[in-house]
């Protein structure tokens, strides 16, 4: 089923509808937009690194086949094992043969979205492979059996009441909600079990670095290093576009990454995976596989959608947009919401899939202020919105009425005309300069809209202003 | 009076059809910082609704016609923040698969203003003191962001004698978005609701904006225990002698 407006807005009515929810979403993307505020003051000039960034993401993406050919080669010789998958379907059954060519039964993960776009974990639980999510978010989300609603924080819309009865019935006794170090120490307990058991590890990639083949992966809690050195084998998945050539480039990267996601000068945990564990290492994974997932991302090279593959999901644009702060990230449909999942999900998973998410704004422009990699998100809407015309992907009745205007506003005296004869017929319906509609044709409400001036002005500007 | 000293008001087509008195305010600032103002009226829209809504080909023929339009004024002025942008920073994209449009588009926008922005710099007019309002601003996304004009209208309601009280975000979309507000009205309006409760707890009398769209927007949702939503030239037009007499 394809994302309407319909459906978008029975969602965000419900989000809009639910008191705790819109604390949690104020209280969440209120921290988080003050934290990254702070901390990009601190650095000398971050306006600068902004546009350093920006041209390292350019200068990749113009050569990114050069770059994912070095890594590969760089990674294989360190040891690993790299495969390419071109969509979701092949990402996620390469996984999954890994997984059952080990014969894991358990598969412990770090937090990845990308694992999210391939519904990883529907894949692996139908197949005999149980994942345990490691992130504390993530976990509390695959207990509530609920997509990811932000980009950076997962449960950001659940409240500790809800995690308390989470984390109750899986430790199998009441846990109060007010005391939330026995409820992260429960979850510490009860996962640590589940990093010794797991047969493979699977983890997403922040940055993955060209010149030596390495993977970078960026926790806050220290699941990320678990998940990629307790197991026999650690399964990391990319998208193409999470690449830098060199270690000066990523450092960049994840100084602008921290700092835009949580507002942190550096995650806590920065782990560098350079192939599989050597002969002499006390521990770490036999075996390291690279995923490189595709998955309609090079459709967007060459085109103004190229722009899309500079994103290092941060979430930035989701903690300032107004729309995503009322309507929450399940309104979104898919796990990328706010301001960059409205234009990356047409781009990974098809317009006519999500045709109301580039509607989904007031194009007030926040996100593009935001952005680490400056992407201009409101002209990236704009171009979906006139794909969408092209494609008829919008109601027929619009189009027609919004050509029929433009017609009619292209010619002055037919639009006077037009303006007498509505402000004849709105008569019926305009008391004290409000326009009153039956309840069925009152789209707006209860937003009242205005009714058309007696005089308009061009009329004042005739009968007294010009002079 | 001098060539440069004329202006075109493009009034648009909110103000023209729905609340044509901030039209008349401009007219009236525009006078008495020395103006004199003209009023082509072959104009009707900039297109901007249709440009964001997807309406390409639409947009385009509405952006030459209002080129046409306006080419042969020394200066353009517009009550509005957001049109403005459209003409001065969408319009040479818009046009840019024609050149010579394009460049006509750019030497358009580099004439074009936003009311208030006109006034502070170009005329380098302020207001009397004589006005003692505490006023909130909300800042118009287009304005703030694409125009960069934050300073400029709340530097002409201090110079009226206004005292300017901020909101916690006064740069938060007040949820208009243009055709947003009807394609989506549930957020959107959730949007506005948002807005005029932080300018509520200002205690501003006054909540001032320089965008038709906002004032319409907020308007509409308003509460007896809101502040009055007014245009910015509405609130600077107090601050001259009474209508009727010539300022």
């Amino acid at each position: 089923m394809s994302l309407t407006r319909d459906r978008f807005r029975e969602q965000a009515l419900k989000a809009a509808a639910d008191p705790r929810l819109q604390a949690a979403l104020e209280g969440a993307t209120g921290r988080f937009r003050h934290a990254r505020l702070d901390a990009l003051a601190e650095l000398p000039d971050a306006d600068a690194l902004r546009d350093h960034f920006k041209a390292i993401r350019e200068a990749t993406l113009a050569r990114l086949d050069e770059h994912l050919t070095v890594f590969e080669q760089r990674a294989t010789e360190a040891g690993a094992h790299v495969h390419w998958a071109r969509d979701a379907t092949e990402a996620a059954y390469t996984v999954l043969r890994i997984a059952h060519r080990h014969g894991a039964s358990l598969a412990v993960k770090s937090k990845s979205m990308t694992a999210e776009e391939i519904h990883l974990n529907d894949v692996l639980e139908a197949a005999g492979v149980a994942p345990v999510e490691t992130d504390l978010g993530e976990w509390i989300i695959q207990l509530a059996n609920e997509p990811p609603s932000h980009i950076i924080g997962p449960a950001i819309h659940k409240t500790r009441q809800q995690v308390a009865e989470l984390f109750s019935r899986e430790a199998g006794r009441p846990l109060p909600p007010d005391d939330i170090p026995l409820l992260t120490s429960t979850a510490r307990r009860l996962l640590r079990e589940k990093f010794l058991a797991a047969g493979v590890g699977i983890s997403g990639v922040n940055v993955a670095v060209a010149e030596t083949g390495s993977v970078v992966l960026v926790t806050n809690e220290g699941n990320g290093r678990l998940v990629t050195s307790a197991p026999p084998v650690h399964v990391a998945i990319m998208g193409i576009e999470k690449i830098v050539p060199t270690w000066d480039d990523a450092a960049v990267w994840l100084a602008l990454l921290a700092r835009s996601a949580t507002g942190q000068p550096m995650s806590v945990y920065t782990s560098v995976i350079t192939g599989p564990a050597r002969p002499d290492d006390p521990d770490g994974p036999r075996e390291v596989h690279i995923v490189i997932l595709d998955n309609g991302r090079s459709r967007a090279l060459g085109t103004p959608f190229e722009e899309l593959l500079q994103c290092i999901r941060c979430g930035a644009c989701l903690n300032v947009c107004p729309v995503y702060r009322e309507a929450g990230g399940h309104a979104y449909g898919n796990p990328y919401s706010g301001p960059i999942g409205a234009v990356v999900a047409p781009l990974l998973f098809g317009l006519c899939e999500f045709p109301a998410l580039p509607e989904a704004s007031s194009l007030c422009g926040a996100c593009l202020d935001a952005c680490p990699a400056r992407i201009d998100i409101p002209r990236l809407l704009l171009e979906w919105r006139a794909t969408a015309v092209e494609e008829r992907l919008t109601p027929w009745y619009e189009r027609l009425a919004l050509r029929l205007a433009a017609r009619v506003l292209a010619h002055r005296r037919l639009a006077e005309a037009i303006s007498r004869a509505a402000r004849l017929l709105q008569r019926p319906f305009a008391h004290n300069g409000s326009f009153h509609l039956p309840t069925s044709l009152d789209v707006a409400r209860p937003r009242r809209l205005p009714a058309l001036a007696e005089r308009s002005f061009r009329e004042l500007w005739r009968d007294e202003l010009a002079g | 009076m001098s060539a440069d000293k004329r202006v075109a008001l493009f009034v648009t087509c909110l103000v023209d059809q729905v609340m044509p008195e901030i039209g008349v305010a401009a007219v009236r600032l525009l006078r008495a910082a020395g103006y004199e103002v003209c009023f082509p009226e072959d104009q009707t829209c900039c297109g901007q609704p249709f440009y964001n809504a997807g309406y390409r080909p639409e947009a385009t023929r509405l952006a030459k016609r209002t080129v046409e339009i306006f080419e042969m004024y020394p200066a353009v002025v517009m009550p509005s923040g957001s049109c403005a942008s459209m003409v001065r920073v969408e319009y040479p994209h818009v046009l840019a698969p024609w050149p010579g449009w394009q460049k006509r588009a750019q030497a358009l926008a580099a004439k074009t203003f936003e009311l208030g922005e006109f006034l502070f710099h170009r005329a380098g007019w302020r207001p009397p003191t004589t006005a003692g309002r505490r006023i909130t601003y909300h800042d118009s996304c287009h304005m703030c962001r694409l125009l960069g004009l934050r300073r400029e209208p709340r530097a002409l309601l201090e110079a009226a004698g206004h005292t300017l009280v901020e909101m916690e975000e006064p740069d938060r979309c007040c949820g208009f978005g243009g055709l947003f507000s009807l394609k989506m009205p549930e957020v959107s309006n959730a949007m506005t609701e948002e807005k005029l409760e932080q300018a509520a707890r200002t205690g501003a009398e006054l909540l001032v904006t320089s965008d038709p769209g906002c004032l319409m927007q907020m308007r509409g949702l308003r509460r007896p225990h809101h502040p009055r939503v007014e245009h910015l030239a509405v609130a600077l037009e107090e601050s001259l002698t009474p209508r009727g007499g010539t300022p």
